[in-house]
């Protein structure tokens, strides 16, 4: 048996395919860009490479992330909420608390000891506070996304960033450059004030330990001591932190797989009959 | 023949413009602010010279304002933007009584007096919802000038809603509009509402009252000003002088100041001047 977990997000798309005993064998990650579509599609298929396997093997997709009901072969929706719950508790069994953070969206979800969900906040005004608050760094200092982490890290004495806004994060920027600032004291700034605005996201559901991170931003090492020392405790951050709301689908997938239910990548298809005559044919 | 100047040091545009010793204006210009704000006013005080063929060492008196009025090395005096768009809008159409200025990253809501004192004012301080940057996004997200946005607005038959007050978040929403097939002219109308409606609500906050005149580099875009006169409820004052307010009103209150020191001949700054 194999599941598949699509988690269509703002930046990234995410596919993860689970086997019978709930292992990961594949994980796969695009660009969204502006075809959702054919972003779950490419997510989905690049996935399926990875673990030499066919969309028929699949017995079963959920979607999830804000493009969950473009996915055109999910046969159950669930929200991000969910997914992110489901997947932190299933790598962190202790986790009480998740923040993530993606591109566009922070969340902060608090989870019972069956990984339910019992609250959760999230930025829904505004891109304070959110992975874009880095690339807007990223962009005013042509810098790379992934090195922001690395530079920051070097700081000494982290600038004080005062705007919440990113758009206005990215004037402030300039101004502390041509004034001369360090690069890596305006950068360990810029993540110390995307820290303090999950942590308020955070103590409005409850800081409960253990904290599990997840989403695009975990991977980011600044991101994390930031939090950490403004925290005080230890984050629980996987080596697929990305991946999470898409793991965490597929165990929803798993779930429904395993009460016998066969989503339509495999009963659309003929199955092997069909990967049969194809091979024959060529 | 002495000149005075006043000089607009914005986020995005620096905009000078030099009045002679009776209040005349003699000349403008406009150029882009970038990171050095110091920089961005020395060349636009050159450039401005070159052009209009203005003695430097007749320029007798420098005002500066806008968000960069402190990184003005040459100034003399610097005054706030709101004081200068207020005169400045005053003297461009004498009938203002409330003044709306939309720049690149702030709007702003005045309601002034007769004779151009602010008596109420309102600004987006927070974050860049309905500012210029708003626009400027857009533009981008959809690869179209910023030039010709509001034209392309103005043509829009079914304006799409835009939802997000968030510049950032408005991106994706735009991106969503593209993907379902809305036609461009739709998305951008439905852009230019969306900051009408924030900076509306700004003049609603100072009560507004009639004539209402726009000032700000967003008033080149023809379909802002189209949005904004929608969402009022009525017609606004705005030319093409509209986005040198700033630096008109600076250089009026230059040359008055100049005027009165010039009367007053103990004073230190007549020295140093």
């Amino acid at each position: 048996m194999l599941v598949a977990g699509v988690d269509v997000g703002s930046t990234g798309t995410k596919a993860a395919l689970l086997d019978e005993n709930k292992k990961v064998r594949a994980l796969a990650l695009v660009d969204t860009g502006a075809n959702v579509v054919r972003a779950a599609e490419r997510a989905f298929r690049e996935a399926l490479a990875k673990a030499e396997l066919e969309e028929w093997d699949v017995s079963f997709t959920v979607g999830t992330g804000y493009g969950r009901y473009r996915v055109p072969f999910g046969d159950l929706q669930v929200t991000e909420i969910s997914c992110h719950a489901k997947g932190a508790c299933f790598l962190f069994p202790q986790t009480h608390t998740i923040l993530d953070m993606g591109g566009q969206d922070t969340k902060a979800i608090r989870v019972s000891e069956t990984a339910e969900v019992k609250d959760f906040s999230m930025n829904d005004k505004c891109a304070a506070g959110t992975g874009r608050f880095l690339t807007a760094a990223a962009q005013v200092l042509n810098l790379g996304l992934d090195d922001l982490a690395s530079i920051a890290s070097e700081s000494k004495k982290p600038l004080k960033i005062s705007n919440v806004c990113t758009v206005f994060v990215e004037q402030e920027i300039m101004m502390h450059l041509a004034k001369g600032c360090a690069v890596e004291d305006v950068l360990a700034g810029v993540h110390s004030a995307i820290a303090g605005r999950s942590i308020a996201l955070l103590r409005r559901v409850g800081l409960e330990p253990e904290i599990t991170f997840t989403g695009g931003v975990a991977r980011n090492r600044a991101m994390v001591t930031a939090l950490e020392e403004r925290l005080k405790v230890k984050l629980n951050v996987a080596p697929e932190s990305q991946h999470i709301g898409a793991i965490g689908a597929a165990l929803f997938a798993w779930e429904r797989a395993a009460h016998g239910e066969v989503g339509k990548t495999r009963s659309n298809s003929n199955g092997p009959a069909e990967r049969d005559q194809r091979r024959s044919l060529t | 023949m002495n000149y005075v100047v006043g000089i607009d040091v914005g986020t995005r545009m620096t905009r000078a413009v030099v009045v002679d010793d009776t209040g005349c204006e003699r000349g403008r210009i406009c150029q882009e602010t970038g990171a050095r704000l110091e920089v961005a006013a020395q060349q636009t005080l050159e450039e401005l010279c070159v052009r209009h063929g203005v003695d430097r060492n007749l320029i007798v008196y420098v005002a500066s304002t806008g968000y960069g009025r402190y990184r003005v090395p040459f100034r003399q005096i610097q005054i706030t933007e709101m004081t200068c768009h207020a005169v400045g809008a005053l003297r461009q159409f004498p009938g203002t009584r409330t003044v709306l200025d939309v720049g690149a990253m702030n709007s702003r809501a005045l309601r002034i007096a007769d004779n151009g004192r602010v008596v109420a004012f309102r600004m987006n301080d927070r974050c860049a919802s309905g500012a210029g940057r708003f626009l400027e996004r857009v533009a981008k997200s959809l690869e179209i000038e910023l030039e010709q946005i509001g034209a392309l607005s103005l043509r829009a038959q079914d304006p799409q809603p835009i939802s997000s007050i968030c510049a950032v978040l408005a991106e994706s929403e735009v991106i969503n509009h593209v993907t379902a097939g809305k036609p461009v002219e739709d998305i951008l109308r439905g852009a230019h509402n969306s900051i009408a409606e924030r900076v509306v609500a700004l003049v609603r906050q100072v009560g507004a009252q009639p004539e209402i005149t726009v000032t700000g580099g967003v008033t080149r875009n023809a379909g802002m000003v189209a949005a904004l006169e929608e969402r009022l409820g009525s017609c606004v004052n705005v030319s093409a002088d509209s986005e040198y307010a700033g630096a008109l009103g600076a250089a009026i209150l230059a040359q008055q100041r100049w005027q009165r020191l010039q009367e007053t001949p103990s004073s230190p700054e007549r020295a140093t001047a």
